[in-house]
């Protein structure tokens, strides 16, 4: 009756605060929304999303052609020609205006240099094998290679695959004209495109695996990576309404009445954890219903819910429990309300940085690695991957439950000896 | 001589890293009179009334209602007694009924008893046409009238009010003196400060002036203005402490 009473009241105030309501609710949906729909373009693969590269070609021979067609095959780029009168000047201008990060330079000797090349590198695998060949001198490529003009802004990992992938179509390039000038020394006779293709393409690929809990393999696209990320930050920011709301009944002169009456204080608390718990359930559910339901309509992803439902449920019941204990903490401790809301905000965002929901934990330096495992945001992640991205079960996901349920006990323990020593249970 | 209501005996208690507010006070408050405790600001009226009702804890001596040793965790002794704090102690979102309804949980009534107590105490303080608007948005008079049916919802045997009329309009200060006695006259035990000593005289039986942690002055109000030969409490209060008594509301 207490409980159900406290419960009641703790919903009619929850009710009437529109602000505390619009950032429980409407931020989270604006947060999914905006950077799911950025981050989209993203996640896209490169065969849909192509990068724009300039191609400046001021070589007239056959291998630039052949270089360009390579380096159009390779998928990740849509090529834009600039004039080979160009100068390096109007070059820049030009990627400047259209937002270009790259561009590839074909120097004018380059067909000559490759010709070059292939006949000396020809020669001397021909000498090798102890037939006539030419093993003169070696030609260098220093000053003539093609050049790659690159934002210093573009990130290093994307620049060093772009290169890589570059590198490759040259020497493609390179490879086909050693095999052509081989095959023409042996047979006297110009090799087959066909053959030359054959021989080019037909090696080994790497096996890609996958590594999954047992599911299906869930593409990562935005929607499955942001939906589950800000559904946790969104149910740790009810810190704004829930810890200045502690704060609120502790300074005003409701809290001195209820210490006269004959009801222990605890049952506040518990009132507060299961109203809030429902609105952290309720969050989850909209944001989830939204990623469904709703993104493919706007042209974004659908969400693909795990096949554990149970699981989904009590992950997010533990996850809605741990973030709601800590709102409750943060208002034990603050003694006024601009302190829960400001610690509280800044803190939830720290935890989120550090937990891997802005800025993903593998690419953190070692101490933060350490200090990512205090977050508990960090472990509702791992436990949401583990059941959204990698197709696990609960019992996958144990490791990760296990470690979240704990933090959770230790902020209840210590809300419980805050309040016991300001006698107020 | 009946159980009183209220006894303290050599009671000894200071705040943290302050000198001693009261050492060795004793009061008795007889069950179902109407009792003052006056003194200026600082005197320790307020401090009293937390430590009778638990709000505070006592370091030595004794304080006990209805013959229960008032302790600070003793919570099965809260349903004896009401209090009316000084500042507003409720949830202003919330109306006057599910205000009511709440603190009626909390002290115990069914949800049955509460409803029904509500809708009296609303009807008696005038307040029954406003019962579904949130009480942040009612006047200073009206809050207070909420402020004191909270207090009483749960019928106690004694109810503490720390300056119940604070900023109150004549007319409000009158109904809720004339609620006060009634509910006394029911055999409710009134212990009540405040600043208005007319309002004081109009009220209480029996006065205690407080100065410094100390009572100075204790006996039935009649007695005490003759005994001083003094014609108002005002006069009586400055006769004894030398000092001016602010008045709010003069």
């Amino acid at each position: 009756m207490k409980l159900l009473a406290t419960i009641k009241k703790d919903l009619r105030i929850l009710l009437r605060d529109r602000i505390g309501l619009a950032l429980m609710f409407g931020m989270p949906i604006l947060l999914v929304l905006i950077v799911t729909s950025i981050q989209n373009n993203a996640f896209q693969p490169f065969s849909k999303n192509k990068l724009l590269l300039f191609v400046n070609n001021k070589d007239t021979g056959r291998f630039s052609q052949e270089l360009i067609r390579a380096i159009d095959q390779i998928g990740l780029f849509r090529l834009e020609y600039i004039g080979a009168n160009n100068s390096r000047e109007d070059i820049l201008r030009q990627m400047r205006k259209k937002d270009g990060l790259l561009t590839v330079v074909i120097p004018a000797d380059f067909s000559r240099q490759v010709a070059a090349a292939a006949k000396e590198k020809a020669g001397k695998a021909l000498h090798s094998f102890g037939l006539e060949g030419d093993s003169g001198k070696p030609v260098t490529n220093e000053g003539h290679a093609p050049e790659l003009l690159y934002n210093p802004g573009i990130e290093s990992s994307l620049k060093l695959s772009i290169a890589g992938a570059l590198n490759g179509a040259i020497q493609m390039v390179e490879s086909r004209q050693i095999i052509r000038t081989i095959y023409f020394s042996i047979n006297e006779k110009p090799l087959p495109d066909s053959l030359a293709s054959q021989m080019l393409s037909s090696r080994m690929n790497l096996q890609e695996v996958p590594v999954t809990r047992g599911g299906p393999v869930i593409p990562l696209n935005a929607t499955q990576h942001n939906v589950p990320a800000w559904t946790i930050f969104a149910m740790f920011f009810v810190v704004m309404s829930l810890g200045s709301g502690v704060v609120r009944e502790k300074l005003n002169g409701s809290f001195i009445r209820l210490k006269t009456l004959p009801t222990n204080y605890m049952i506040a608390l518990l009132s507060k954890q299961i109203t809030y718990l429902g609105v952290t359930f309720l969050q989850a559910f909209i944001l989830f219903a939204m990623g469904v339901w709703l993104f493919p309509y706007i042209g974004l992803p659908a969400l693909s819910l795990p096949r554990d439902g149970a699981g989904l449920v009590l992950v997010t019941l533990l996850c809605g429990w741990c973030a709601v204990s800590y709102a409750i903490l943060v208002g034990t401790v603050a003694r006024t309300q601009e302190q829960a809301n400001g610690f509280g905000a800044v803190s939830v965002v720290i935890l989120s940085i550090i937990g891997g929901l802005m800025i993903p934990s593998f690419i953190m330096p070692g101490t933060f690695q350490t200090a990512m495992q205090l977050s508990p945001l960090h472990w509702a992640l791992q436990s949401y991957y583990g059941l959204f991205l990698e197709g696990g079960k609960l019992k996958d996901i144990l490791i990760n439950v296990l470690p979240l349920f704990v933090i959770t006990v230790v902020i209840q323990l210590t809300i419980v000896a805050i309040l016991k020593r300001k006698n107020l249970i | 001589m009946g159980q009183p209501a209220v006894s303290i005996t050599n009671l000894g208690f200071s705040y943290p890293s302050q000198p001693a507010l009261f050492a060795g006070l004793g009061l008795e408050i007889a069950d179902g009179i109407r009792f003052g405790l006056f003194g200026p600001n600082g005197a320790g009226k307020t401090s009293l009334m937390h430590l009778m009702t638990g709000i505070l804890s006592y370091e030595r001596g004794s304080i006990e209602l209805f013959g229960h040793r008032v302790k600070r965790k003793n919570k099965s002794l809260n349903s004896l007694f009401g209090l009316v704090p000084q500042d507003y102690s409720f949830y202003e979102e919330l109306t006057p009924v599910e205000n009511l309804e709440f603190f009626g949980a909390w002290s115990g009534l069914s949800s049955r008893e509460t409803r029904r107590r509500a809708k009296e105490l609303l009807e008696v303080m005038n307040l029954w046409e406003v019962r579904n608007k949130a009480v942040g948005q009612f006047s200073g008079g009206m809050k207070r009238k909420v402020n004191l049916a909270i207090g009483v919802i749960h019928q106690p045997r004694i109810l503490f009010l720390d300056e119940p009329t604070v900023g109150v309009d004549v007319n409000t200060r009158h109904d809720l003196i004339r609620y006060l006695i009634e509910l006394n006259s029911k055999g409710t035990t009134l212990v009540y400060t405040s600043h208005q000593l007319d309002e004081a005289e109009e009220l209480c039986q029996r006065i205690a002036l407080m100065d410094k942690g100390k009572i100075i002055a204790c006996d039935d109000t009649g007695v005490l203005l003759a005994k001083y030969g003094q014609q108002d409490l005002e006069a009586l209060f400055l006769n004894l402490t030398g000092t001016g008594f602010p008045h709010p509301t003069k």
